[in-house]
């Protein structure tokens, strides 16, 4: 794999190695210097290079010995931290001589550039550091000090946890075996290892020269990691603003190391993603439109991106597209992606009401949101807008099918028309919504998330639901099926079940069997009995946002709705009694 | 503005007008001195001055200041909440000034919603707090019943995507009956209270369990009857994640036959009626 046209190449001399430099983009732009990690060499940021491109001025260069940049000789103590950062000062000095840089780094990238943005020298030269998967040894040192000094039992297990993931560091300290290993059958199937472990895109990556990258690399371990461990400086600050991006999934690192982060970093602004440690192969949207953010929000004088509400650090710059918006839960769960920063689609067959939901959402945090009117039980109203929404918005990150609407009463008054409406909403709705968008979300291959609002009354039967009943009990099933599908991409598929919540369902909700006088007077009985009940739609936004972050499959809101489903396992007669009861209208 | 019928009414109205600028002045004036840091309890005691310099000497209740998410009560449950606490001031932070005095016999009740610097959360819900003044005006003329009133702000609110905060108010008032309260030496306060403005609004709940209203309107089944003549203290507060916002001013309702004159605002020359007419 190569890097994509239009790439310039230079070669910078300094220390006694020839250091290969890429770059692409407008050279007036601001300068985003991307640093690889371990074993890895530049082409690792191909695909994250090229959404950088066309606003930045993107660098990108070979860590000595890796790539085509050539070794120092000897090799032992020719990777310590202070030569890496000679090599940074020479590449920055020969592609943005007049322009402090914007850094970003990934796994020793990360590592060396934290000593970078902490050491003095640097001072001036750059604008803002982006982070991912990749501490700093000097705070690294500290946090197992520390952790060493009061061993509480949680940050012994934090310590413990550390401890195991970083057997390969042990490994790498053994003299010779490793190279050899690289070289011979590890070098040979690592592509494949991480295709399958790490579900990495088969692309051509990595590139000829990684068992010499590879093998090279160790001495980034053996010159380093000892030394700063065992005694770290005391003054690692950094001197500029730091997006620390962490990978949930991360099988090296815990994110527990970052714990105390903020001691050294004043300006800190803190991301997590789920996916697992090669974060510049498996998610460059993601990553591309989060430097994007925070270089260009750092050019403009502010040095810590931050939306006010909760889960900003996961939904930030994220497109979350919810049905139904226009009122109730649909309408409080857009609020609350909008407070956590996310960009928002709010979709409801009220135009009105969505623009509505819009025009709100971008008041409480959302950088963009848009209002789209669309009957989600309209097939091909749904297709233009997946279309459209592609084409002008990007691919969703979260999707949210909520839309559904309220049917009451016998069996036998349920007319077919009154069924095919139900399900057309209820069910077709989210078949239509995780269909299209589920596919562009899979089609993408780089995650996402499907929330499909279900109902208490998927699980609890009653006799006067039944029509209701049937169209949630699909949308569970839906969600659980499809959850098994898609698991293996990186979606997560939850499905929330509320009970009584206190939105407008039951002003809009169609009383089967009784007349318009008599449907009037019902709908006012719920919607009072709802009310007195009280339980506000916020709660369940609130919980829509920790389902997509924990991933939970099943979701129950409200007391009576966890109830129900715990019945419904240990006791399912008395649930089958409780639906021969007549709901008090 | 709508002239009230007849010089005798005018003139009983001209007093409560007085006493409404007065604390409308009162709360322009404190709020044009809070800056960083000031608490919640701070800001009462500046109005309670300001007020009592002015020559205030009862209250209906005591100035209340809130701040931050308590502008929206947030996390309200218990009424002594209500009081003002040591919350400080931020940047950016909405705040609500609520104060009633009795001034020369005649009670005002006013909300005052305002921000430290730009809030563009609260400017928006003061915007839309404009709808429910029309709403009201115009529901109460038609003479609905004042509970029928009360439902259709909550869904108008609703549609707007707020929640309803007054809700939190003693019996989930919109609005309470204010009357001439005798003056007194010496008027202790219950709870923040004036006694004798309790005393009149005990009178009229007595009365009008009798006669089949009440003086507190509420959402509740005794408020299931038309306006009551007399003057109403409204207070429709929004609130909307973390910020609220209200205004508070007196609806002037008569028994006149021509609508125009059966309710009318007691003034509209006040800070967010020229707010909104600025905006215009």
């Amino acid at each position: 794999m190569t890097l994509l046209k239009g790439t310039r190449e230079r070669r910078v001399r300094t220390g006694g190695v020839e250091l290969c430099v890429a770059e692409l983009g407008d050279p007036s732009q601001p300068t985003v210097v991307l640093v690889h990690g371990y074993p890895d060499s530049k082409e690792v940021w191909t695909e994250v290079a090229s959404r950088l491109a066309d606003r930045f001025h993107v660098v990108l260069y070979d860590v000595r010995g890796h790539g085509r940049s050539t070794a120092p000789r000897p090799l032992r103590g020719g990777f310590t931290l202070e030569k890496l950062t000679d090599d940074f000062l020479a590449v920055v000095d020969a592609v943005s001589p007049d322009r402090p840089v914007h850094l970003v780094g990934h796994d020793w990238g990360s590592v060396q550039s934290w000593e970078f943005v902490t050491v003095a020298r640097t001072e001036g030269r750059i604008a803002s550091f982006t982070s991912m998967s990749g501490p700093s040894l000097d705070h690294f040192g500290h946090w197992i000090a520390g952790r060493l000094k009061r061993p509480t039992p949680r940050r012994a297990g934090q310590l413990l946890g550390q401890g195991a993931k970083s057997w390969y560091v042990y490994a790498l300290h053994t003299p010779v075996l490793p190279e050899l290993a690289w070289r011979g059958p590890l070098g040979k199937l690592w592509p494949r290892f991480l295709e399958r472990a790490e579900k990495v895109p088969s692309d051509g990556y990595p590139t000829s020269s990684l068992p010499t990258d590879a093998a090279h690399g160790t001495w980034l371990y053996r010159d380093n990691v000892r030394a700063r461990l065992r005694r770290p400086r005391a003054d690692a600050y950094a001197h500029a603003p730091v997006q620390l991006i962490t990978p949930l999934g991360d099988a090296f690192l815990s994110e527990r190391l970052y714990d105390d982060l903020e001691r050294w970093v004043p300006r800190l602004t803190r991301r997590t993603l789920p996916a697992k440690h090669w974060i510049p192969r498996s998610r460059p949207d993601q990553l591309s439109a989060w430097i994007t953010e925070f270089v260009t929000s750092v050019e403009g004088g502010r040095t810590v991106v931050k939306a006010p509400g909760k889960h900003a650090d996961r939904f930030g710059g994220q497109l979350v597209l919810v049905t139904g918006a226009g009122s109730g839960i649909g309408r409080a769960t857009a609020f609350a992606f909008a407070e956590a920063g996310a960009r928002v689609v709010a979709v409801d067959r009220d135009a009105e009401a969505a623009a509505r939901t819009a025009e709100l959402s971008r008041l409480v945090g959302a950088p963009e949101a848009w209002a789209e009117t669309v009957d989600v039980s309209d097939e091909q109203a749904m297709e233009k807008l997946a279309d459209k929404v592609a084409a002008e918005y990007g691919v969703v990150d979260v999707l949210v099918n909520n839309a559904g609407i309220g049917l009451g009463g016998s069996f036998f008054d349920t007319t077919p028309e009154d069924w095919r409406k139900v399900l057309d909403v209820n069910l077709w709705g989210v078949i239509h919504g995780c269909r299209l968008f589920g596919k562009q979300m899979a089609e993408r291959g780089q995650g996402g998330h499907i929330v499909n609002t279900a109902s208490a009354a998927a699980y609890q039967p009653s006799k006067a639901l039944s029509a209701y009943g049937t169209s949630k009990a699909a949308v569970l099933m839906l969600s659980e099926c499809l959850r098994a599908e898609l698991a293996g991409q990186g979606i997560g598929v939850s499905a929330i079940c509320p009970g009584f919540v206190n939105t407008n369902i039951t002003s809009t909700a169609r009383f089967a069997g009784v007349g318009a006088d008599e449907e009037k007077r019902r709908q006012k009985r719920t919607a009072r009995l709802y009310g007195l009940r009280n339980y506000p739609p916020e709660k369940v936004a609130d919980a829509i946002l920790r389902a997509v972050v924990r991933n939970q499959a099943v979701v129950p809101v409200t007391p009576e709705a966890r109830g129900a489903h715990l019945m419904s396992r240990l006791t399912p007669r008395a649930l089958r009694a409780i639906a021969r009861l007549e709901p008090p209208l | 503005m709508t002239t009230a019928v007849n010089s005798e009414l005018s003139a009983r109205l001209r007093g409560f007008r007085r006493v409404q600028r007065l604390a409308y002045e009162c709360a322009e004036a404190v709020a044009a001195r809070l800056e960083p840091g000031v608490t919640e309890r701070q800001a009462a005691r500046m109005q309670r001055e300001w007020l009592r310099e002015r020559g205030v000497r009862d209250w209906f209740h005591l100035p209340f200041a809130w701040f931050g998410d308590r502008t929206a009560f947030t996390g309200f449950r218990i009424p002594l909440q209500f009081f003002p606490t040591d919350r400080r001031l931020e940047p950016g932070m909405p705040f609500i000034l609520d104060m009633a005095p009795v001034y020369e016999g005649h009670t005002a009740d006013i909300g005052y919603s305002g921000s430290l610097g730009a809030n563009p959360v609260q400017d928006r819900l003061m915007a839309d707090l404009e709808a429910h003044r029309e709403l009201i005006l115009r529901e109460v003329r038609e003479r609905r019943s004042l509970r029928e009133i009360y439902q259709d702000v909550d869904r108008l609110m609703v549609r707007q995507g707020y929640a309803n905060r007054h809700r939190a108010y003693p019996f989930g008032v919109i609005a309470h009956k204010v009357d001439r309260v005798e003056q007194r030496r010496w008027s202790p306060r219950v709870f923040g209270f004036g006694t004798q403005s309790l005393k009149g609004l005990a009178a009229d709940a007595l009365h009008g369990h009798r006669e089949g209203w009440s003086p507190l309107w509420s959402p509740y089944r005794f408020s299931d009857h038309p306006p009551q003549p007399g003057l109403w203290a409204v207070e429709p507060h929004l609130g909307f994640r973390g910020t609220g916002a209200k205004f508070e001013e007196i609806l002037v309702v008569t028994d006149s036959a021509d609508p125009e004159q059966s309710a009318f605002w007691l003034d509209d020359d006040l800070p967010h009626v020229r707010r909104w007419a600025e905006e215009r």
